[in-house]
């Protein structure tokens, strides 16, 4: 055991902050924003906390090669001028530490937050699966490719695949082309009757409509997948099958996401009921439990569209302007149709449940092979015989991606919910120590 | 024109582009890797949004997820062995 008083003084958390607000929301992207700017008509104080440097959420993430949309700006415009809304960025959400307490931890500091109500703006993340040579250097999720090139990573005339499923890879293939890199593939797993009855199907959306012209590229591929990804110590090429054929790719870096998969962990901790993937959500947007709203992504992948109105009627209803909230009613409807459309058109055929073999890592932090988990009957049995999942990530990537491979319940998440430093985990342990 | 910014990475200066990601300046080094596996393998950023810890490396003395890390002037930056 380290000598703690040694530790604290060295200077680690030497920050304490702890708030108190009436509204707390978690997540700054468009449903966290748009929540805060309804909510904040009301008067009452809101906290937005968020874990990435500035806010915006991946969909509107900033960084030296972005210029924002006028809508992301305005968004953020308005979070800076609203006298009783603080935004918290670079913040992890670690655990609940008694009723309506969030332990929190940013770089240096660490504290706790109190809250009358909640609304959980939580977002999406990837599904990543696991395949030959996924943990190569130069492999990354599609959504993260994006991420690195809007955050500064030089991309110029580097060969590029993308493979996986959904509008995400086309818009990474965008963000590829618009640095100088080259697109080699972009295998999107959806077969083509699929996506021509989606397209058909894009008039109701005329945005999107559009927006589909714009991103369309000559290597886009239905029906195709990854199959392996080799090298010597990086990616250097990429197999994929394409309709009936095999064929090898050539490639600097290879991006691969299959959809995205609701952020549903802190609901989980917090006891809210679970609908199929995302949290259950009522027409005001409210949980099954009564003080905790939920919108944007973690309600139900959807877009930002739909991220933006749930949003503000998760912000109305939660501080009280009903009506408000009710008359969003009908966008939501609009919006959640083109999520439908979107889901169906892009479903992940079973087939992939083959990509990993049986040596295949499963789990990345743990280092855990598909053969040692596979007689298992959940992720709990899992984790007992071979430590898949209690790695850093806490199961985030090898928890969907099984759940998918190997159709084990969904299992409850542990705290801390993300990797804390031993100073804040203390906090904790005072926290619930005064209460008792 | 972009400023440059002077960052240290297992010692050694690269000069980067301000404002950028810590998993985006390993690429300005001469190998983007974060951290080795249990097992020993290196490994590169992955997620790109502070979930998978592929990419936590040790950012003046503390670990952090480099995605979520903005470089800033003499920053030292240390790959996990």
């Amino acid at each position: 055991m380290p000598d703690l008083d040694l530790y604290l003084s060295r200077g680690f958390n030497r920050l304490d902050r702890d708030f108190n607000c009436e509204l707390l929301i978690v997540g700054a992207g468009p449903a966290g924003m748009a929540a805060a700017c309804a909510a904040a008509k009301s008067g009452i104080s809101i906290m937005i906390l968020d874990d990435n440097p500035s806010p915006g959420g991946q969909i509107w993430r900033d960084g030296p090669a972005v210029s924002l949309p006028e809508e992301a700006r305005h968004y953020r415009r308005q979070l800076e001028q609203l006298p009783n809304v603080s935004l918290l960025c670079g913040a992890k959400l670690i655990a609940t530490v008694g009723d309506k307490k969030w332990l929190y931890e940013q770089e240096t500091a660490s504290g706790i937050i109190r809250y009358e109500r909640l609304i959980l703006c939580s977002g999406a993340r990837e599904l990543l699966l696991p395949f030959p040579g996924w943990t190569l250097a130069g492999v990354s999720g599609a959504g993260a490719l994006q991420a690195f090139i809007k955050s500064g990573l030089p991309v110029k005339d580097q060969r590029i695949a993308l493979a996986g499923s959904g509008p995400l890879l086309l818009a990474a293939a965008q963000a590829v082309k618009k640095a100088g890199g080259q697109v080699v593939l972009l295998a999107e797993q959806a077969p083509a009757s699929r996506l021509a009855r989606l397209f058909l199907s894009l008039w109701r959306w005329p945005d999107k409509l559009q927006q589909s012209f714009s991103l369309t590229d000559p290597h886009y591929r239905f029906n195709s997948h990854v199959l392996a990804a080799e090298g010597e110590g990086k990616v250097e090429r990429v197999i994929v099958r394409q309709g009936r054929r095999r064929i090898i790719v050539a490639c600097d870096r290879l991006a691969c996401g299959f959809g995205l998969l609701s952020n549903i962990e802190p609901a989980l901790v917090l006891g809210c009921a679970i609908d199929g993937q995302a949290i259950r959500v009522d027409e005001w947007q409210q949980t099954s439990r009564a003080d905790i709203y939920a919108a944007g992504e973690c309600a139900g992948v959807g877009g930002s569209e739909l991220a933006l109105v749930t949003g503000s009627i998760a912000g109305y209803a939660a501080s009280g302007n009903r009506e408000a909230a009710a008359r969003l009613w009908r966008e939501r409807r609009r919006w959640r149709r083109f999520a439908n459309a979107m889901e169906r058109a892009f479903r992940l055929d079973k087939r992939l449940k083959q990509l990993p073999r049986p040596d295949t890592l499963v789990c990345r932090c743990e280092d855990v092979a598909l053969q040692q988990i596979s007689g298992a009957a959940d992720w709990r049995q899992a984790k007992i015989h071979s430590r898949c999942g209690m790695g850093a990530c806490q199961g985030k990537v090898c928890g969907a991606a099984t759940r998918f491979l190997l159709d084990w319940p969904l299992a409850t998440p542990r705290v801390p919910l993300a990797p804390a430093r031993l100073s804040t985990l203390i906090k904790a342990w005072r926290a619930e120590g005064k209460e008792t | 024109m972009t400023l440059l910014i002077t960052i240290l990475v297992d010692g050694q200066a690269f000069t980067v582009p301000d404002g950028i990601t810590v998993a985006a300046a390993l690429a300005y080094t001469d190998k983007q890797t974060t951290r080795r596996s249990v097992s020993g393998q290196w490994r590169t950023p992955f997620c790109g949004m502070g979930i998978c810890q592929e990419c936590r490396v040790t950012i003046n003395g503390l670990r952090r997820p480099a995605c979520q890390t903005i470089c800033r002037e003499n920053m030292h930056i240390e790959r996990i062995q």
